[in-house]
């Protein structure tokens, strides 16, 4: 009986194969005027075998099939010779390119560095994996750093911090999410960024404007959500290692693992650490802290695509020490004396969430969404003779029911989502612990007519007990007025409680008195803040001199109808904080081109202009530190990849900061007064990969090139404890050049 | 506050309720359109959903199968294939006129007869 089977089968193999032998396709062409025609005549065949075929006169094709066949190869003479990899025998369409035109090669899978959207309503800029390699190191902070529309800099002097703008204003206005859950705010606000590893990260977009209501009040100027990798699809292993002349060393190691048909999972590690003490500019000072992190995290994904079920759950222990302030400084000795001035910031950080998807089989436009996510972040600190402890606790929740109003052109999203924040804060033995909670439910309407016009727009409600009952409108509007021509724009509320202490940790290291001048208000004395955000931009699409070139016009204003002021023009000995009595705004105007100047070059040219005014005590004025002019400038070239996925990758940045206003510090003793203003100046970073197949590259780079510092980054340096010792005035790098290599390998 | 949790359970539930009442006028359909690659996906799709009555359209590249979801008072598959067939995009009882199938994209035309159904 169980012969007969065999017999069966053997007779029925060669029909069975059959089903599978041949694939069809089509070679294709685009004509100048984007007429689409078939190419007749072209060659197909495998690569490394005599199995080929021609088109016919209407550029089709069938050709045998095996599964080992995975290089389907299309010639023709006076066109490029391209190699198409085929995993499943399915209809292949492959345009092929003219020898000498440099169009981009329309491939599966291909995707750009960067992306911006001509469908998408609201203005979303989209980072993917081959432009987060660019910024070889290290972390989230660092990952904007060819991206014109965040800006980089330095929160102080002492810990080396990279801080993010946008649209001219800080991180804590940005709504900061990781696969949608917001991450980077409350005690985390300082730091947060650096604790991604640059390498977890799959893609970042990132919202100008507005922004969506589904993920909260908060946002402002904008919204940043990165997606990790999954571990569907991840690597099996991956193995990342970084060393840089200033004696940072970073490791990153990522395993995946099929566990079961529907589960997989990921084990993330991430070490990086700096026990070298680095003083180039003779200070006394360190320049960069002494640090060590320990960062680990295990995502585990659920997927049933039959049942519509897909669901991820993550836990993340993170350990982050930072050690800085003067070279001879001993912490067991010295800390809290004023033997030495230094300063130790120890994190801990555990984090764990979870999401389910479920798609409605039957309805599949129909789909509900669950997130909950927990953290507890645990900050202990000293900078001098000043303390700083922080121990928050974060509960979040949100439930999004997706369904469409009768048909998929209108679609809409609604849900509630809740919120618990406990804070213990102490600073220099002062209690400031508070409690926040807030329940809030959203409605977000989308319309689009798969055309020229979408919208978006969405409303939520929420009572919080600290910021009471309030609406959030948002709107987002785009309208194609011709092709490859889009008008967006934006409009929206935003609203959130300042944490002044953990947003402006720089000021610790510093003399400056900390006083808070309203009392009224729920926390810590002041009201919430409250911003309205418009915008408007343009985005052309167009060929110059044969190539694809785009160019972004963007106008963004916010502005604040209550602000907490960071005032730090009254005193160079004093930082106040207090409700804003009067205007502040920040308008934006940002002019970008993105050109592909030759094959495999890409320019990327931007000029940024930043009109940030606030009512301070003393007057307007242009808010400390933020240039009013900008400009940019990033080329990139990439050799063609050999088969094996060999390359050469070459990467080089411009930045030219314009004058810059500096704090006050006119009353100071005369060695210790600083310019009111600071001119301008350029940095270069630049980086070379060498890939040697899509397994195995090395990479090589250098930051500031032209080793442009400030030259005395910490005032008052020579007498830390004494009134004018300040390290909060950082206006450019306090690191001259500094050259790195490292190394990618994965399986 | 529990005020409002509960306010807004109605709502999804509601929402819910009234798709589940809509059930009875709501057909859903599968049927083979005519087509090639993934602007046929586009059109295809663009054409169903801006029918009077259409809920929801895939098309599927592999299968050349479309699925809709539709409201059986308003509109029925015939409406959708002529629509379809105006875009021209054939399916077994309507076929797009020539002249329609002519202005098709060149990577568009499946009449060739070399596209073979998987």
């Amino acid at each position: 009986m169980k012969f007969t089977y065999i017999k069966i089968i053997i007779i029925m193999l060669p029909f069975l194969l059959q089903a599978q032998t041949e694939m069809k396709g089509m070679a294709m062409i685009k004509s100048e005027d984007g007429k689409v025609s078939g190419l007749p005549g072209a060659t197909v065949y495998w690569l490394g075998t005599n199995v080929g075929t021609t088109t016919n006169n209407k550029g089709w094709f069938t050709i045998k099939y095996k599964p080992e066949y995975k290089k389907l190869v299309f010639s023709f003479v006076g066109y490029r010779t391209d190699t198409v990899t085929v995993n499943e025998p399915t209809e292949l369409h492959h345009f092929m390119q003219e020898e000498g035109t440099l169009d981009e090669v329309i491939l599966k899978g291909e995707k750009k560095n960067t992306a911006v959207s001509y469908l998408q309503s609201a203005n979303i800029v989209t980072i993917n994996e081959g432009e987060l390699l660019k910024a070889a190191c290290c972390n989230l902070s660092e990952s904007f750093e060819t991206n014109p529309s965040i800006d980089v800099n330095f929160s102080d002097a002492l810990t080396g911090t990279k801080q993010i703008r946008l649209l001219g204003l800080t991180s804590p206005y940005i709504l900061i999410a990781q696969e949608n859950i917001p991450s980077v705010r409350g005690a985390s606000q300082a730091y947060g960024l650096t604790f991604t590893p640059g390498t977890w990260i799959e893609s970042i977009q990132i919202t100008k404007g507005a922004g969506s209501v589904v993920n909260g009040y908060e946002s402002i100027a904008g919204q940043i959500n990165t997606e990790l990798k999954k571990p569907y699809n991840d690597d099996k292993f991956f193995l990342n290692a970084y060393a840089n002349l200033n004696g940072r060393l970073e490791l990153n190691t990522q395993f995946s693992q099929k566990v079961s048909d529907k589960w997989h999972t990921s084990v993330f590690i991430h070490g990086n650490q700096r026990t070298v003490k680095v003083d180039k500019n003779d200070d006394n000072f360190l320049d960069i802290p002494l640090a060590e992190q320990i960062n680990v995290m295990n995502r585990w994904q659920y997927t049933d695509a039959k049942n519509g079920f897909v669901s991820f759950i993550n836990f993340r222990y993170l350990k982050d020490d930072k050690q800085t302030g003067e070279s001879d400084f001993n912490p067991r000795t010295d800390r809290l004396t004023t033997n030495s001035y230094g300063s130790e910031i120890n994190t801990e950080r555990f984090d764990t969430s979870a999401k389910l998807g479920y798609v409605f089989p039957e309805t599949p436009y129909q789909s509900l969404g669950f997130q909950v996510a927990y953290s507890a972040h645990n900050q202990d600190s000293y900078f001098g003779l000043n303390q700083y402890e922080i121990n928050h606790k974060s509960a979040y929740s949100n439930l999004i029911f997706n369904s469409i109003l009768s048909n998929t052109l209108n679609k809409f999203k609604t849900g509630i989502s809740f919120t618990y924040d406990a804070y213990e804060e102490l600073v220099n033995s002062t209690d400031f612990s508070r409690n926040e909670n807030s329940v809030g439910g959203f409605f977000e309407y989308s319309y689009d007519n798969l055309d020229d016009f979408s919208l978006i727009a969405g409303v939520r409600l929420d009572i919080h007990n600290l910021l009471g009952t309030f609406i959030t409108p948002r709107l987002h509007i785009r309208y194609a007025p011709w092709d490859k021509g889009v008008l967006r724009t934006s409009v929206g509320r935003g609203k959130r409680s300042a944490n002044i202490f953990a947003e402006n940790q720089a000021f610790f290291a510093s003399s400056r008195q900390l006083n808070i001048l309203n009392t009224d208000g729920k926390i810590y004395g002041l009201n919430p803040e409250i911003a309205w955000n418009y915008g408007i931009s343009f985005l052309q699409g167009f060929n110059l001199f044969g190539k694809k070139a785009d160019v972004t016009l963007d106008f963004y204003s916010t502005i604040f109808e209550n602000q907490v002021i960071v005032d730090v023009d009254q005193s160079p000995q004093q930082v106040l904080f207090y409700d804003l009595d009067g205007d502040s705004y920040s308008n934006n105007f940002q002019a970008q081109l993105n050109y592909e100047l030759a094959k495999n070059v890409e320019l990327r040219l931007a000029y940024k202009y930043y009109d940030v005014k606030t009512d301070y005590l003393k007057g307007k004025l242009q808010k400390a530190l933020i240039p009013e002019h900008r400009f940019f400038a990033n080329v990139s070239y990439e050799t063609t990849k050999k088969l094996n996925g060999a390359q050469w990758r070459f990467d080089y940045t411009f930045n030219w900061l314009g004058e810059q206003r500096l704090p006050f510090t006119g009353s100071n003793p005369i060695e210790d007064r600083l310019p009111e203003n600071v001119p301008s100046y350029s940095l270069m970073n630049a980086q070379v990969a060498k890939v040697f197949s899509s397994k195995f590259e090395v990479y090589v780079g250098g930051e500031n090139l032209t080793g442009y510092t400030q030259e005395n980054p910490i005032l008052g340096a020579e007498n830390p404890f004494g009134p004018t010792f300040d390290s909060s005035i950082v206006y450019a790098p306090i690191l001259g050049n500094m050259y790195y290599a490292g190394l990618r390998f994965k399986i | 506050m529990k005020r409002l949790v509960i306010v807004l359970l109605v709502m999804v539930s509601c929402t819910l309720s009234a798709e589940a009442q809509k059930k009875s006028k709501t057909s859903k359909a599968r049927f083979e359109v005519d087509g090639v690659c993934k602007m046929c996906k586009a059109r295809i799709e663009k054409a169903a959903i801006l029918t009077k009555g259409v809920k929801f359209a895939v098309w599927d590249v592999n299968t050349k199968e479309l699925y809709c979801i539709y409201n059986n008072k308003k509109t029925s598959t015939l409406q959708i294939k002529k629509a379809l067939a105006a875009v021209g995009h054939d399916s077994k009882e309507i076929k797009a006129t020539d002249e329609v199938y002519s202005k098709l994209d060149a990577c568009c035309l499946y009449r060739d007869g070399e596209v073979k159904k998987h």
